[in-house]
């Protein structure tokens, strides 16, 4: 694969001989902390926690960092009863799972670690769907949409029907296509192969000439030579297009959402500080994409401000439909 | 054996006789075959994706975002204390109410309806019993509060407790007692009915009350069908993930259990999450997670099995 990561390599190295002296350095100055950190929700965020928590456990060895992987919806629902004090989210915090903060008087703050590049992938064989707009997505996904064989999409495109695989449907990852591609009362056709196991997806895309499917991008870097990403609007999904967000409109925020009562413990506090200065290093090991660098700043300024509560809802629960990037720079 | 609409006293012809004993023998190897089959693939695959991972290095490292680093310490010791704690518990629950209901419960509808009700529970998916567990261990119905725990000891011991449970280790192995108690009790039951009445009758008859009769002789003569039992409910409980995940077990953690209020980690969530993860070096620690699995299950069983051969006496 990774023709791009190989590009990448050497600066990489540099980064992480940086990090390197960087971690030495804050560990003299931090000295010995103690205590637990419970953090607790999504499987796609996972892979970056532990990441961190690796690199902060061999730093603090007396804190005691637990990860869990009940799911995004699972970990609000422990994180606003003030079961934990980190939630690891896929998706911005919902409306209904405020409410529920709300009642446990849990106040928190909103923390954007990562990207998700969500990649539309066909099989190697297929050489003529190099590029589908949103729209022809729509058309390819919706309950309701009129393309059923590829032709029906293209008229210069073979007569055979498409095989559409998708993940979950309760996973954030389907979340968000949904909402993208299919709008928010959108309904998704119902013969879609469904997988919860997206390497079931990659083995499903790559044995079906005419399949179609879409998954976070860390499954397309993997499986970059047995997939072809399709260009989403004339853009193909890598490191660069995602981070710098013309890969629009499937370049999808990931986060951490901190308990402000739990914020105020040194440990804590240490270890999301300690995941904000390292996140841009060590995301791109597990498959995912750093933040640009003034978002990563700006998210650090609202940290250290204590800015409380979620960018993305109003506190009368409508939806903030700026995009991501704009919201945090 | 004589068919319908044959004349009685008629024998069949033996060549249709001989065919059909024949066409059973293969069905019942070709099904076993089948069976074998199947496991040997599973078998020789894992083994062959997860051979070259195993090292004394994955046993003693804890996990990491670097596969070849990764190990498994705090999924296998988690997985040791879950289930050690799950065993010292539903074995004798189980065997007291197997005991209970064979040899002191009177034979009317009100155990009736408790038979009834632990053989349908049996059938019950665990993840249900993850539910009842996080009311009932992990929150204990609410009645303690969760970010103000009561306290028995200090966390540095090893009998610390504190109420609610939380995601504890007791907490998880209760769980998984109440996920093997119905097949606990039922395989007890029947290893209790499969002694002869006529023991019982004649140590009754010989003047012995019937707690006498059951720890000298019923439960005795009845202890090895119980352990076989007993193998196949706490291999069960060794496989399970998913009411540990409703109870909320982590899934990263550095550190090994200390005490039963202690987060954990199990194997198979350690498992499921590798397999599940992009990178191909994690599918290969996946295939070695599970064959250290394997050979915890194969430990635990040539240990019943074991305690069973010396145990089992020839009934007197």
């Amino acid at each position: 694969m990774k023709p791009l990561f190989t590009a990448l390599l050497p600066v990489r190295r540099l980064a992480a001989v940086l990090s390197t002296l960087a971690i030495a350095a804050t560990a003299l100055a931090l000295g010995d902390l103690k205590g637990n950190i419970r953090v607790d929700g999504s499987s796609t965020v996972f892979p970056i926690t532990e990441a961190v928590a690796e690199e902060f456990a061999a730093e603090q060895p007396n804190v005691n960092v637990t990860v869990g992987v009940s799911g995004t919806g699972g970990g609000f629902k422990r994180f606003c009863s003030g079961e934990i004090d980190i939630a690891d989210a896929s998706r911005p915090i919902r409306h209904s799972e405020m409410e529920l903060a709300a009642k446990h008087g849990v106040e928190f703050i909103e923390v954007p670690v990562a990207y998700d590049g969500l990649t539309i992938v066909v099989n190697k064989q297929n050489t003529w769907a190099s590029e589908l707009s949103v729209d022809n997505l729509k058309q390819i996904f919706s309950a309701q949409g009129t393309a059923r064989t590829w032709k029906d999409v293209n008229p210069s495109w073979p007569a055979e029907p498409i095989l559409a695989y998708s993940p979950g449907t309760d996973s954030g990852t389907f979340d968000y296509f949904k909402e993208v591609v299919l709008g928010k009362d959108g309904k998704a056709r119902s013969d879609m192969s469904v997988s919860e196991d997206d390497n079931a997806l990659v083995l499903g895309v790559s044995g079906n000439k005419y399949a179609i499917g879409f998954f976070g991008c860390a499954y397309y870097f993997e499986n970059a030579d047995k997939l072809t990403a399709v260009k989403v609007n004339g853009v193909a999904p890598s490191v660069e297009t995602i981070e710098n967000g013309t890969y629009a409109p499937f370049s999808r925020p990931l986060f951490i959402y901190v308990n402000a009562k739990a914020a105020a413990q040194p440990q804590v506090k240490a270890f999301v500080e300690f995941y904000l200065s390292h996140a841009a290093d060590l995301v791109g090991d597990v498959g995912y994409v750093k933040l640009p660098a003034a978002v990563y700043g700006k998210v650090s300024r609202n940290w250290a401000a204590g800015r409380l509560g979620t960018q993305f809802t109003t506190s009368d629960g409508t939806t903030i439909t700026t995009p991501f990037t704009a919201t945090y720079q | 054996m004589s068919s319908i609409g044959q004349i009685p006293g008629t024998p069949i012809p033996p060549s249709r006789r001989l065919l059909t004993n024949r066409a059973f023998l293969s069905v019942c190897l070709a099904s076993t075959t089948l069976a074998v089959a199947v496991l040997c693939a599973l078998i020789i695959s894992v083994a062959v994706d997860g051979w070259g991972s195993l090292s004394w290095d994955f046993l003693d490292s804890f996990a990491s975002r670097k596969p070849e680093k990764a190990g498994i310490k705090a999924a296998l010791f988690g997985s040791l204390w879950v289930v050690a704690t799950c065993a010292l518990t539903a074995i004798p629950i189980g065997v007291g109410t197997a005991v209970y209901l064979e040899e002191f419960a009177p034979k009317n509808r009100v155990t009736r309806f408790i038979q009834l009700n632990i053989t349908n529970l049996a059938g019950v998916p665990s993840i249900v019993y993850g539910i009842i567990g996080l009311t009932a261990f992990s929150r204990m119905f609410g009645v303690f509060r969760l970010d103000e725990p009561v306290t028995l000891g200090n966390s540095e011991t090893f009998w610390f407790l504190q109420f609610p449970f939380g995601p504890s280790v007791l907490a998880a192995g209760l769980t998984l007692m109440l996920v093997i108690l119905p097949v606990m009790i039922v395989s007890s039951q029947e290893a209790l009915r499969s002694v002869p009445a006529t023991l019982r009758q004649g140590s009754l008859a010989m003047g012995a009350t019937t707690w006498q009769t059951v720890w000298r002789l019923t439960l005795p003569a009845a202890i090895p069908t119980i352990i076989t039992g007993t193998i196949l409910a706490i291999s069960r409980a060794i496989g399970e993930a998913a009411p540990l995940l409703v109870v909320g077990a982590a899934l990263l953690i550095f550190r090994t259990p200390e005490n039963l209020m202690s987060s954990f980690t199990v194997l198979p969530l350690q498992i499921f999450n590798w397999a599940g993860r992009p990178q191909a070096g994690f599918h290969a620690i996946a295939a070695a997670a599970i064959i250290v699995q394997l050979v915890l299950l194969i430990l635990f069983n040539g240990t019943a099995v074991a305690l069973r051969l010396r145990l089992q006496k020839p009934l007197q």
